[in-house]
């Protein structure tokens, strides 16, 4: 029952921040083109920005990517999560090539390529360090017995 | 001198931006699981978790730095080596940080993925 849970979970969230983060940063690509170039004698030009909807579509993206980053580790690993951060430049990658029809050179595919295997590979595996806990209702440093923990290990793979 | 500014930018990049991803995800940790935090009391009680968790607020001062450096370097040096090799050495440099400050079972399959993941960065300038 847990399994499923888990599985879903770790999928939903590797999704939203990978979207989030590749989303965000081409919406914020596409907002500044439509402001042009930033000087430094006229950085104010900068807060400009803040009028354009694209760019705070772009920003309410980040949020969102932060904050799924933030609720990923509040379960997950950080050298699980972290490739989950990579996995939005496949989604940056696929953006650009579709919605700003930019070219991207097949070294960059390569890279694509690469970076979606690294992520398959930890997503596969264990979120968790076993030591952890995963349940709040448990006391934060409470720990498990050996029973418990390879339970725990054997649904989070 | 200049290439030595530029790396020491990087340098200081990388490890600010690590140390700041090793400290939110301790802070998380403290905190409990946001989900079912949310769940129970609603959006604005995570927010106050968060926010009132020191190791959290330490952990944003680290990515704040972090970013400044990044301009910093970024007006020194390409973005096209900037971006990529910050962004590649920072998941080699947290991958360490978490193996060794947050005791984190880095497995060879961790680091096999911590591996295609920075050539993989470094191959999207090309």
């Amino acid at each position: 029952m847990k399994f499923k849970r888990v599985k879903f979970k770790k999928i939903f969230i590797y999704l939203a921040i990978a979207c989030c983060n590749g989303t965000g940063d081409v919406l914020l690509k596409r907002g500044m083109d439509n402001l042009g170039e930033i000087h430094l004698n006229h950085w104010t030009h900068i807060f400009n920005a803040f009028t354009d909807p694209w760019i705070i579509l772009g920003i309410l993206f980040l949020a969102g990517f932060f904050y799924s980053y933030l609720t990923a580790l509040s379960w997950a690993d950080l050298t699980f999560v972290l490739p989950a951060t990579a996995f939005g430049y496949v989604v940056t990658a696929f953006l650009s090539r579709f919605f700003l029809h930019e070219t991207v050179s097949p070294w960059r595919w390569t890279g694509v390529l690469l970076i979606t295997c690294g992520v398959g590979l930890v997503a596969r595996g264990p979120s968790l360090t076993e030591r952890h806990i995963k349940d709040p209702a448990l006391s934060k440093d409470s720990t498990l017995t050996k029973d418990a923990l390879a339970k725990e290990h054997h649904e989070l793979a | 001198m200049n290439s030595l500014k530029l790396w020491t930018a990087i340098g200081m990049l990388v490890l600010a931006s690590s140390a700041g991803d090793v400290m939110l995800s301790a802070a998380m940790k403290r905190i409990g699981d946001l989900d079912a935090i949310r769940a129970s009391k609603g959006l604005l009680a995570v927010v106050g978790h968060v926010i009132r968790e020191k190791l959290f607020l330490l952990g944003l001062c680290c990515l704040i730095f972090s970013f400044f450096c990044l301009l910093t370097a970024l007006s020194w040096g390409d973005a096209s080596l900037v971006a990529p090799a910050s962004a590649s050495l920072t998941y080699i440099c947290s991958a360490v940080m978490a193996k060794f400050l947050l005791h984190e079972n880095v497995d060879r399959r961790r680091w096999l993925s911590a591996a295609l993941v920075c050539v993989g960065v470094l191959l999207l300038v090309k």
